[in-house]
């Protein structure tokens, strides 16, 4: 039933999503086959609307998964130095081989957030106290780090403000043929969902769920996959999207409980949302320009973040 | 103790030869023009380093941690924000509208005043956990990141260096008119904070242990804070952020000096964050002839030297 609601939700903004920016496409135009207009749809509006709704599937479910693997409800890309290895891996890719493909600069993206999540969770596996925002902070500073270093690089290659750009989240440069690599992030989704029953065991720690019979070791390396795969494929297409998969999984959990099973759904559709409303309100805001999504999320979701941390005792 | 002394002395001497090597080395011609450069670069870096030294030193002890540095806490992306948006309304006039030291005490002020803010945010609340604190200040300072990345899009490419100049800390464009406010807030802090440092010592022991031992926990807390903000503002307004000095100082402060006893590693932190800059600035200057900014390589170094940190230590 939620899941039907939040269905035809996603559909409604999709559609608005259609039909909102600087070339006025009407209903008329589609169904009188308007030549230019639907290849302005085909090219421009669809790839865009799709890449959407795949990064705020894709960011909120990697928040959930990294939120269950560490136990701790605060944990995200962006408060675990994802973002910033992603960014890393990118920056990396660029100044040792500059003519690489996409793919390969997110072979190597993919490989950085590999491995600093695996960083990440050996540092968190040895926080002594179980301080719930303790943790967050200490992956905010990993991120800082991670930052510094990539930071250097950028400098003493004069490119500060060129990285800056990449990094933004920013859906307007989304084209036909130069958004596919987010598709990549579907296989992480789906094997999410597959694995969900098991996600929800490992949030209840490794003693727990091993005591249950399950490979703990091996669903925490699926796990890992899973977020790597699907925040690189989002960095590439569109730029880094920050506390995306930490609030939509808060809210969602705060209203709907934490049984993966049923809730995995109305994350993944609620993240969608929220980011389609995003994006059609930054593009009408300042129109015919545009606010860049990463700018609208962080504003919105710094803003739900620090309720949600101020809340809780 | 005696082991104490002679890192003392060991310390002072590479101070000294850092500063001597820093304000003697190739002189050139025009001696005394150079000099007095040199001199305001040494009591710059001379100042900042008793800010950073002081301020990251009882902030750890605060926060009962070491992996933690108080500019995290938001300072340098406020700082960050107000030039980007000075840059940004006035452009290239910006030198002529604002003058260096206008801008100081503007940032100062700001930065000063947000500190406040946010504590006013967790303690009106009854939350005095300082982790929360301190979550706050960064998820704040995270904001501010994407408005001021968000506006150095919009800027013109020109008018961006001047940003990126105020991004990383640099020794290089020291204005002597700032240098004397900065250190007289200095010395008056830094007498304040000495008297105070046997109240670090028994913070240190943790917040249950202070209290039991009479000691009025959230009063002497946050006075400290004050105190760690108005020095964390006025070392980011002199020179610009350099996020992980704090951090690497303190750490080696304490692996060098096999003390907790603050009033030492106060002391020898200051002189180790001294010795750490005039070092580094020599060598990127002077040796390696390297544009980039000194704060970069600070925080690229202590960046990695905390990762061996932490995947060194057993325990957090």
């Amino acid at each position: 039933m939620r899941t039907l609601v939040l269905t035809l939700i996603l559909i409604v903004f999709s559609v608005i999503s259609l039909f909102v920016g600087v070339a006025d496409i009407t209903l008329t135009d589609i169904l009188q086959w308007d030549a230019e207009k639907m290849s302005l749809i085909t090219i421009s509006r669809i790839p865009r609307t799709v890449a959407l709704i795949l990064a705020g599937v894709g960011m909120s479910i990697s928040g959930v998964i990294m939120q269950q693997m560490t136990q701790n409800k605060f944990v995200a890309p962006t408060t675990a130095g994802t973002l910033e290895a992603a960014k890393m891996g990118l920056l990396i890719f660029l100044i040792f081989i500059p003519t690489a493909g996409s793919a390969l600069k997110m072979l190597s993206a993919f490989l950085f957030t590999f491995a600093a999540s695996l960083i990440f969770l050996s540092i968190v596996r040895k926080i002594r106290y179980r301080n719930v925002v303790f943790v967050p902070l200490v992956g905010l500073m990993f991120g800082g780090i991670i930052g510094s270093i990539s930071t250097f690089f950028a400098v003493r290659l004069n490119i500060m403000q060129d990285t800056n750009a990449w990094m933004m989240g920013d859906f307007s440069g989304i084209l036909q043929g130069r958004y596919e690599l987010i598709y990549l992030s579907l296989p992480a989704i789906a094997i999410t969902y597959i694995y969900a029953n098991k996600f929800t065991v490992i949030g209840m720690g490794e003693d727990f769920s091993k005591n249950l019979g399950l490979n703990y070791r091996a669903i925490m390396n699926i796990g890992l996959f899973c977020v790597s795969l699907t925040v690189s494929a989002v960095v590439i297409t569109a730029g880094a999207i920050p506390f995306l998969g930490l609030i939509v999984p808060n809210v969602v959990s705060l209203i709907f409980g934490d049984n993966l099973k049923k809730t995995l759904p109305l994350v993944a559709l609620s993240g969608a949302n929220f980011l389609l409303v995003c994006d059609i309100v930054g593009r009408i805001v300042i129109y015919p320009y545009e606010i860049p999504i990463g700018v609208m999320v962080s504003i919105i979701g710094a803003v739900i973040f620090l309720v949600l941390i101020l809340r809780k005792r | 103790m005696k082991g104490i002394k002679k890192s003392f002395l060991i310390t002072i001497m590479l101070l000294l030869a850092a500063a001597v090597l820093f304000l003697f080395y190739k002189m050139g011609n025009n001696w005394e023009f150079a000099l007095r450069l040199r001199g305001i670069k040494v009591a710059t870096i001379l100042v900042v380093s008793c800010c950073v030294a002081y301020s990251s030193v009882a902030f750890q002890t605060l926060t009962n941690n070491r992996i933690l540095t108080p500019s995290i806490m938001g300072f340098e992306s406020v700082y960050l924000l107000l030039q980007t948006v000075i840059v940004f309304i006035y452009g290239d006039q910006t030198f002529r509208v604002l003058s260096s030291l206008d801008n100081f005490l503007l940032s100062v002020l700001v930065m000063i005043g947000f500190a406040f803010l946010l504590y006013l945010l967790i303690y009106k609340r009854g939350k005095d956990n300082l982790y929360l604190l301190l979550l706050v200040g960064i998820i704040l300072g995270t904001l501010f990141n994407s408005l001021s990345s968000f506006m150095q899009l919009l800027i013109d490419p020109n008018d961006y260096f001047i940003v990126q100049g105020k991004m990383f800390a640099s020794f290089n464009k020291i204005n002597r008119d700032l240098l004397w406010p900065s250190a007289i807030v200095l010395v008056l802090i830094l007498i304040a904070g000495f008297r105070m440092t046997k109240y670090l010592d028994v913070l240190s022991l943790g917040r249950d242990q202070a209290i039991n031992l009479g000691v009025n926990y959230n009063r002497v807390v946050q006075l400290f804070l004050v105190m760690i903000a108005i020095l964390v503002s006025v070392s980011t307004a002199l020179v610009g952020p350099i996020t992980f000095l704090g951090l690497l100082v303190t750490n080696l402060t304490y692996e060098l000096f096999k003390t907790h006893k603050h009033e030492v590693i106060i002391a020898a932190c200051c002189l180790v964050t001294a010795v750490t800059l005039l070092a580094g600035q020599f060598v990127m200057e002077r040796v390696l002839n390297l544009s980039t900014p000194v704060s970069a390589i600070i925080n690229l170094v202590g960046g990695v030297y905390f990762m061996y940190l932490l995947l060194r230590v057993r325990k957090l």
